[in-house]
């Protein structure tokens, strides 16, 4: 952001902002039809999940799209956000790089794109229609309406008309609506596409899309709220010039030693005195006069120094479980067999910018099974669309020979293909982009290493499945052994030297050897029943604990024929003294709006059994902790 | 053998199958996987017989337990398969190893799926037992094959009398065609005036003869091996070989498969190589035709295909072809990259075969 700001800075005084938004269409996201109506209803979004998750708030927003000429739409986009102060409208709507976060960096959606001032202004240029914004706070008993245009020369705000009004049923929030040139497609380039990934991104939010009337809604699928990433100074090494150069110029400190220390992380008053002295600068000089040739020296002084890395802990990953009901959210149609166990990398830290890489893969079922996998690619929780073949996370998957995880790739090199989905996501302060359109992650090595060894994490669970499933296949023949072959055998063989049927038991275990969970889910009217039949075939007395997760957090369990020992976001049984060729079955009925694919066996893990003799479920992850402090609150 | 004998002969039988029963009961009932131990019928395990002079089925031995799907079945299959044996016995019926194989139509999950499964498990229960086939009231459909010579053979027909039946003057062109049980309670010879037997792989050449009078010419008794020979005509040539010091020699296409053929004959197959000693003729001679016959008769022939070479390559690695006289002729044959059947002597006319070829092949023999 700081550098396009940068160059809006320069260049204002030559050419309007109407001008420079002409000459950078392609900078901000404007440069094609199709592009032009993404980009809309994405900063639209992007501030909206922004807005609502500083104030803590549960997201709900709605997408609408009318088409209403000739290549023109109207957008309109509506939040349950804590609104904005009606002064601060206007210049959020109407003035081109406003933005409130200056100094402090985070992550966060906002540093990925221009701004929704820029949205204002495209409708403006393309349709010359203003665009009308309402805002209501939690304060106020009424909301306020105005319609905003930009006056391009000056990169100021213009007030068409104002009013207050009652937003009935509404207590605080956003919305706006602005009409635009562009070009709804579907595919892979598409606002839906855009809208759908967004969703598995941001599990926490509730996401309407109203097409021409055609609805389509993206179910919230946890209420827990992302943790909050934590603002903090930026890091000297990691700094652009330009950046540099701003601040300097705006700092209120007096001293450049004490600028140093106060508005950049990990530089102490000795360490402050280093760099003024490698830089060859006086620490007493005022930073507001430093000349460019000083900046300069002093970035280059910081390489020289030895500066403590970043502080990691200021990122907020989107975490395993939460990937995969995200993930299940959106693709539960298809049915895939798998989820492997999302992985979340330790952050690590770039030219002085902390980031974090997530993983998730999906496997199977309906998924596609012609053509390359399929990629999410995801920065800050915001998806990444265009320049797929450029990105860090293609050079990544195609750094992996995959075929020693058992998917196809064509002499082990390129885009693996098969039926599966890969999700990856970049978390950082700062997301390394190849360029200003922001749409591609650059190929840093410290970056592609984490993606790649995230992706390998994933593939190994991947392989890991897909053994399993060879064994459970015949574990399946197993099966007509022991219920056909082997009771006949008894009973020929009994009948032959005239005695009674041996008892089975004890033979039957040995020979099947698992613990086998076989699930049944039916639907009906937004209810889902689901029966869990859970088999010791161990020659073994076992104890273990069954867990079900559920798809969204107000699905409500209606009956369960064994009481739960946990009720949350999942239910919890301890199964004890589970004898040898004894079957535990638990149905289990649930309502809350569900459809016909929200539940199936993939939900289900078993803790207590070796993963090898578990046919069935999977083991419970690691990262199950996310409810854990419930229960100890319960307690 | 007599009526009590015989009594005695399918008692004993049916008591070892009925072991194999009692065996997987006691397996279930401890709580076990029932399982059974079946010597391994492979190239790997036989071993020479060096005072018998056959090939025998050795040491090693195959589990086959109800672990899996696929053997589980074959231990269901043996137990029906015993109770068929049983039924059979007490009814004083017999079977076909065809007509087992429809039997077990009816025998629900037990059921073969193919007929080479089902006379495979009846000589794993020869195997196990140490039981003939015949104890157990199964039958091969195919006859024994025929002979024709002078010689006298006795056979107690299916009313029970005794035919005497002399092999040259008593048969018809076609001889007389060896029933598929010869043993002594069935067969007996009385009279045997021929000099040798040539055993013989086609009815084209074993007609061939016929006509040439080859038997009379040669004073031979002339065996048709219809192919893979048939355990009642092995047993024939063993009986005639051991009881009657009749000389054996067999002659056969130049191919892989013919030399395997003289192989079951001389040394016995690695199927039913636990019969080897009931069923092999360690004294049998190879007349032909050679792979050096090929180049020295300069005979018609074919290129080997790729399954043809790949079963010679075999034969190296056969224990039973171990010898200096099989490893030069399946290396020759291998060089020269040829076969020929029997009937390429026909190139030279036909009475080339009795007139030259065998008179002189015999002669190095010592037999003519």
């Amino acid at each position: 952001m700081a550098s396009i700001a940068e160059k809006l800075a320069d260049k204002q005084q030559e050419i309007s902002v109407g001008e420079f938004f002409e000459r950078n269409k392609h900078i901000l996201g404007f440069d094609s039809l199709t592009k032009a109506l993404v980009t809309t209803v994405k900063e639209g979004v992007d501030n909206s999940l922004d807005a609502c998750e500083e104030a803590e708030i549960l997201p709900e927003i709605k997408v609408e799209i009318e088409e209403v000429g000739d290549r023109e739409y109207k957008v309109a986009i509506e939040d349950n956000g804590p609104g904005i102060v009606k002064r601060k409208v206007p210049e959020v709507f109407g003035k081109l790089l406003y933005g409130s976060r200056f100094h402090e960096i985070s992550q966060s959606r906002g540093q990925q794109g221009i701004g929704v001032s820029a949205v204002v202004m495209y409708g403006q240029l393309t349709t010359g229609k203003p665009t009308k914004v309402r805002s209501k706070i939690n304060e106020k008993d009424y909301a306020n309406e105005m319609k905003i245009t930009l006056d391009t020369k000056k990169n100021e705000p213009e007030v068409l008309n104002e009013e207050v009004v009652l937003w009935e049923g509404k207590e605080h929030g956003m919305r706006f609506e602005t009409t635009v040139k562009g070009l709804l497609r579907r595919g892979k380039h598409s606002v839906f596409e855009y809208l759908k990934n967004t969703a598995i991104v941001n599990p926490h939010a509730k996401i309407e899309f109203d097409r021409d009337g055609d609805k389509t809604v993206f179910k919230r699928a946890t209420d827990q709220l992302p943790e909050k990433p934590e603002a903090v100074m930026p890091h000297l090494k990691g700094i652009e010039l330009g950046t540099l150069a701003k601040m300097a110029k705006n700092a209120d400190r007096r001293t450049l030693k004490s600028f140093l220390k106060n508005e950049f992380s990990r530089i102490s008053y000795s360490k402050a005195e280093e760099i003024c002295e490698e830089a060859d600068i006086d620490p007493k000089t005022n930073p507001s006069d430093l000349e460019v040739e000083d900046h300069k020296d002093i970035l280059n002084a910081a390489e020289e120094v030895k500066l403590m890395s970043p502080k990691t802990d200021c990122l907020s990953p989107i975490k395993g479980m939460l990937i995969k009901k995200g993930l299940k959210n959106v693709l539960k149609g298809n049915h895939p067999e798998y989820y492997a166990p999302p992985t979340t990398r330790d952050p690590n830290v770039y030219s002085g910018n902390p980031f974090q890489v997530e993983v998730g893969l999906v496997y199977g079922g309906e998924l596609e099974k012609e053509g390359p996998v399929k990629v999410l690619r995801f920065a800050n929780r915001v998806p990444l669309l265009y320049k797929k073949g450029g990105c860090a996370t293609t050079t990544a998957i195609k750094n992996i020979d995959w075929r020693i995880y058992d998917l196809d790739q064509k002499g082990g090199k390129g885009m693996p293909s098969g039926p599966a989905v890969i999700l990856i996501h970049v978390a950082s302060t700062r997301v390394p982009f190849t360029s200003e359109a922001k749409e591609a992650i650059a190929d840093i090595p410290e970056v592609i290493d984490e993606i790649e060894k995230g992706l390998r994490e994933c593939a190994r669970s991947l392989r890991t499945h897909l053994n399993k499933e060879k064994k459970r296949k015949k574990v399946k023949k197993k099966f007509t052994v022991v219920n056909d072959i082997l009771p006949m055998i008894a009973k020929k063989s009994a009948e032959i030297i005239g005695e009674e049927p041996p008892e089975l038991d004890r033979s039957l275990t040995k020979i099947m050897g698992v613990v086998y969970i076989e699930e049944e889910s039916s639907w009906e009217d937004g209810r889902c029943k689901m029966e869990i039949e859970i088999m010791n075939y161990t020659p073994k007395e076992r104890d273990m604990e069954l867990f079900f997760e559920k798809p969204y957090p107000e699905t409500e369990l209606l009956s369960s024929n064994v009481e739960p020992d946990h009720e949350g976001d999942h239910l919890e049984w301890k199964i004890e003294d589970l004898e040898p060729s004894e079957t535990r079955t638990f149905s289990i009925e649930f309502d809350g709006d569900l459809e016909k694919d929200d539940l199936d066996g993939t939900d289900i893990y078993i803790e207590g059994v070796g993963e090898t003799k578990l046919i069935g479920a999977e083991p419970l992850p690691e990262d199950w902790d996310i409810e854990l402090t419930d229960i100890e609150e319960e307690d | 053998m007599g009526d009590k004998e015989n009594k005695d002969r399918y008692e004993e039988a049916l008591e070892s199958l009925e072991n194999i029963a009692e065996q997987f009961y006691e397996q279930l009932d401890d709580g076990e996987v029932p399982s059974m131990d079946i010597p391994t019928r492979s190239k790997t395990n036989i071993e020479l017989d060096r005072r018998k002079g056959v090939w025998k089925l050795g040491d090693s031995t195959t589990n086959r337990s109800a672990n899996n799907l696929k053997s589980s079945r074959m231990l269901l299959r043996t137990l029906y398969m015993l109770e068929l044996i049983q039924d059979m016995i007490e009814e004083g019926k017999s079977s076909t190893l065809r007509e087992m194989y429809y039997i077990s139509e009816g025998w629900d999950k037990a059921q073969f799926s193919k007929q080479n499964q089902s006379d495979s498990l009846a000589e794993d229960m020869e195997l196990v037992t140490g039981a003939l086939r015949e104890d157990f009231k199964l039958r091969p459909e195919e006859d024994g094959a025929r002979l024709i010579g002078d010689i006298t053979v006795e056979e107690v027909n299916r009313k029970g009398d005794v035919r005497t039946i002399n092999c040259r003057d008593d048969v018809g062109d076609s001889g007389y065609t060896i029933p598929y049980n010869v043993e002594s309670d069935k067969v007996n010879f009385s009279d045997v005036n021929v000099d040798f037997m040539i055993a013989i792989e086609t009815g084209g050449m074993f007609d061939r003869l016929v006509e040439n009078g080859f038997d009379e010419q040669a004073n031979a008794l002339l065996v048709h091996l219809k192919g893979q020979p048939a355990r009642a005509t092995r047993r024939v040539i063993k009986r005639l070989s051991e009881e009657k010091d009749v000389p054996v020699v067999v002659f056969t296409d130049a191919d892989p498969w013919s030399f395997r053929i003289f192989a079951s004959v001389a040394y016995g197959a690695i199927n039913t190589a636990y019969l080897s000693e009931y069923l092999a003729t360690p004294t049998a001679e190879y007349v032909g035709i050679t792979a050096s016959d090929i180049m020295s008769y300069d005979l018609p022939t074919d290129k080997l295909s790729k399954n043809d070479r790949k079963a010679l390559e075999q034969e190296l690695e056969d224990p039973r072809f171990d010898t200096d006289f099989w490893k030069e002729e399946i290396e020759t044959m291998l060089d020269i990259d040829k076969k020929a059947e029997q009937q390429a002597l026909a190139k030279y006319g036909l009475d080339y075969v009795t007139d030259t070829y065998l008179p002189e092949k015999l002669g190095e023999m010592g037999l003519m």
